[in-house]
């Protein structure tokens, strides 16, 4: 669950000033290696190996046979390639009775990642866009109260939620789930959102009311079109934060629909015996890799957006 | 509405703002303001920043909620119309183009929206994209034409519209000088062929005095005067228009009237004979008044008949090429006049000029109020 943060630390160097509009300003390329420069690149060496140790180990142990991993040289390249262990954590890893490997918790995760990023993004840029455009009115008390949520801890709604949904019987559903994501993801989303539409001119606004926009046109013609980057920020930040979750999707998903994360859990802490580390290690970086795979695809992106949704506000 | 019949035609104004007030939380910007604009009449709302005339504009739009009074527009009360619904179009200082739409996108997407039909959008698209030179330009997007080019489509988007009152908000403000002058021409020419009535937001004056029929200069959210820009430059109603309109400004001096055969000004050691002035109320003897003159209306050499010779000390000259600013010193005030491109002085030399006191400006110094 917590081995993708490390690799926004990892994601963010990988972001090259290769942006056509802005170019971004590069120091003078240092002439002569200095000792100050021989430490600083010391530094990030082993800032570097502090963050790719762990997954290099997982990598290889994932890698190994048990026969090679009883040996206990952790380091060691594995003798010969074997993607057994990867195979039977995808396909025959047991959770409890069933042993049909944590794709099960894949397509889980699949099932409630999408309609909970595409419906919290919706929400969330839609009332950021009322609460900046409209000035609905008491707007900033609303904005207060929705900010205050995303501050406090949210374990401790669970159990009154848990109460709440069962009250309306979609309590262990996919629909409940997917709700929680929602609602959990509103503060977070509006603010974004809302930020980066209060650095729109308010007078394109206008032009497009005299046009004759009603509220959904000016949003869906007008706005939605010029929200291209948020939006790429919004669908990162959801999509990882939505993977990688473990208490919301053991509480509220049902036992059909656990999410990946709960699944793995699951894997490693089911024993008969010996405990499987290649397959483990296995279930774990094929658990990360939707997370890392989204960093790495859009490091840039998200540097960039997490700067843009944050001058303002 | 019914048409009027021409027997009892009545000049309906085209807009009519009657007491009206604008509120931004409690605090009242504008209050109790009424101001009409004949149809087909080019009216300018001038003054400096934050005096009300965006704020005006926007609530003749029906951008902003009115907090009281109403709104008319072509003999309908608007006051809680949507600006759609008012029959205007409007044009922005930052031009307010839609980015991600061509040329062509930007102006028919209102009329796409109200649902005049394709091929009429089409011809009525392609008839404002002649009248402002746009041709070439219907495939691009914003972001690959000038400031010029923009502000243009700007213009076009309001004037698709086919609507009887165009308003605009500072157009001209983010174009560089020569843009300016050049797009304040069409929009003069526009206006002379198209016969709308338009409403024109500015700070500049220059814009206002050339393009205006009436001139309505703003300050806190009231209308100091509304009248002619000749009007106005030759008869400003209190200090503040005096002040505002005219570069360089015009140059003030406190006197107080004196007892004689006519009335008679003492300034400093001058003595200002006021018998020509055109006293529009009564002044007593020992009154202080403002005495107010315009650079160009102070004149270096030796006096003519009726007018008032004085003498001063010039401090610096700014060539101008066609005229000459002269700063100098008078009555311990600091004056300005303007001189011929010719004209040529020390700093430290002392002049003689003079003014004829019909064409100066008289204002009490209590109330400010033209005398």
């Amino acid at each position: 669950m917590s081995s993708p943060r490390p690799t926004v630390a990892a994601a963010a160097p990988l972001e090259r000033p290769a942006n056509r509009q802005k170019s971004v300003e590069r120091g003078r390329k240092p002439k002569r290696l200095t000792p100050g420069r021989i430490g600083l690149y010391a530094f990030i060496a082993v800032a570097a190996a502090f963050f790719l140790l762990p997954a290099v180990i997982m990598i290889f142990t994932s890698l190994k046979s048990m026969d090679e991993i009883r040996d206990g040289s952790i380091f060691a390249l594995p003798q010969h390639l074997d993607f057994s262990a990867w195979i039977a954590a995808w396909s025959t890893a047991c959770t409890g009775l069933s042993c049909d490997g944590i794709r099960v918790g894949f397509w889980n995760s699949i099932k409630i990642l999408v309609p909970s990023v595409v419906l919290s993004i919706a929400a969330g840029s839609i009332l950021g866009y009322a609460l900046s455009f409209w000035r609905v009115r008491g707007a900033n008390v609303l904005f207060a109260i929705l900010l205050l949520g995303a501050f406090l801890p949210y374990q401790i709604f669970i159990y009154p939620m848990v109460r709440g949904f069962s009250l309306l019987g979609i309590y262990n559903s996919l629909a409940c789930i997917v709700t929680i994501h929602v609602i959990f993801g509103l503060p977070v989303m509006t603010l974004i959102f809302r930020n980066f539409y209060a650095g729109l001119p308010q007078e394109l606004f206008n032009a497009a009311r005299v046009d004759g926009g009603g509220f959904w046109r000016i949003f869906l013609y007008v706005i939605l079109p010029m929200s291209t980057p948020i939006l790429i920020v919004a669908a990162i930040l959801q999509i990882t934060g939505i993977w990688n979750d473990f208490i919301l999707g053991l509480v509220f998903a049902g036992r059909e629909n656990l999410p990946m994360t709960v699944q793995l859990n699951n894997v490693v802490n089911t024993t008969y015996g010996e405990r499987t580390y290649n397959m483990n290690m296995a279930a774990t970086i094929l658990t990360a890799a939707v997370p890392l795979v989204v960093y790495f695809v859009s490091g840039r992106w998200f540097v960039r957006g997490i700067a843009a949704g944050a001058v303002k506000g | 509405m019914s048409q009027p019949t021409p027997a009892n035609e009545v000049m309906e104004p085209a807009v009519s703002v009657r007491d009206l007030a604008i509120a931004f939380a409690s605090h009242r910007v504008i209050d109790e303001l009424d101001l009409e604009v004949q149809k087909g009449e080019f009216l300018v709302l001038l003054g400096p920043s934050g005096c009300g005339k965006s704020t005006l504009l926007n609530a003749i739009a029906g951008l902003l909620d009115v907090a009281d009074g109403e709104v008319w527009i072509s003999g309908r009360n608007v006051t809680w119309a949507e600006p759609k619904d008012r029959g205007i179009g409007m044009v922005f200082q930052s031009y307010a183009l839609y980015p991600r739409m061509s040329v062509r996108q930007n102006l028919s997407f209102g009329l796409k929206i109200s649902g005049v039909p394709k091929t009429e959008v089409d011809a009525r698209v392609d008839k404002a994209a002649q009248l402002l030179k746009l041709e070439e330009l219907l495939q691009r997007r914003p972001a690959e034409l000038s400031g010029g080019q923009r502000q243009r489509v700007a213009i076009g988007r309001a004037l698709v519209r086919n609507v009887d009152v165009f308003l605009f908000d500072e157009p001209l403000s983010n174009l560089d000088a020569k843009l300016r002058n050049e797009l304040r021409v069409e929009i003069k020419k526009l206006h002379q062929r198209l016969g709308n009535t338009m409403i024109y937001v500015t700070h500049d004056q220059v814009e206002a005095m050339t393009l205006a029929d009436r001139v309505a200069v703003m300050r806190g959210g009231t209308i100091q005067q509304l009248a002619p820009p000749q009007e106005i430059y030759r008869r400003p109603v209190n200090l503040f228009v005096a002040g505002f309109i005219g570069s360089p400004a015009m140059n003030f001096f406190e006197g107080e009237i004196v007892a004689g055969e006519g009335p008679r000004l003492k300034v400093g050691d001058a003595m200002v004979d006021l018998s020509r002035y055109p006293f529009s109320t009564n002044v007593s003897p020992g009154q202080r008044v403002i005495l107010g003159i315009r650079p160009e209306h102070l004149a270096v050499g030796p006096a003519a008949v009726g007018s008032v010779e004085v003498e001063s000390q010039v401090h610096i000259t700014e060539p101008m090429g066609a005229d000459t600013i002269v700063w100098a010193s008078f009555a311990g005030e600091s004056i300005t006049i303007r001189t011929d491109g010719e004209f040529n002085a020390r700093p430290g030399e002392s002049i003689a000029f003079h003014f004829d006191p019909a064409r100066a400006s008289l204002f009490d110094a209590q109330t400010h109020l033209r005398l």
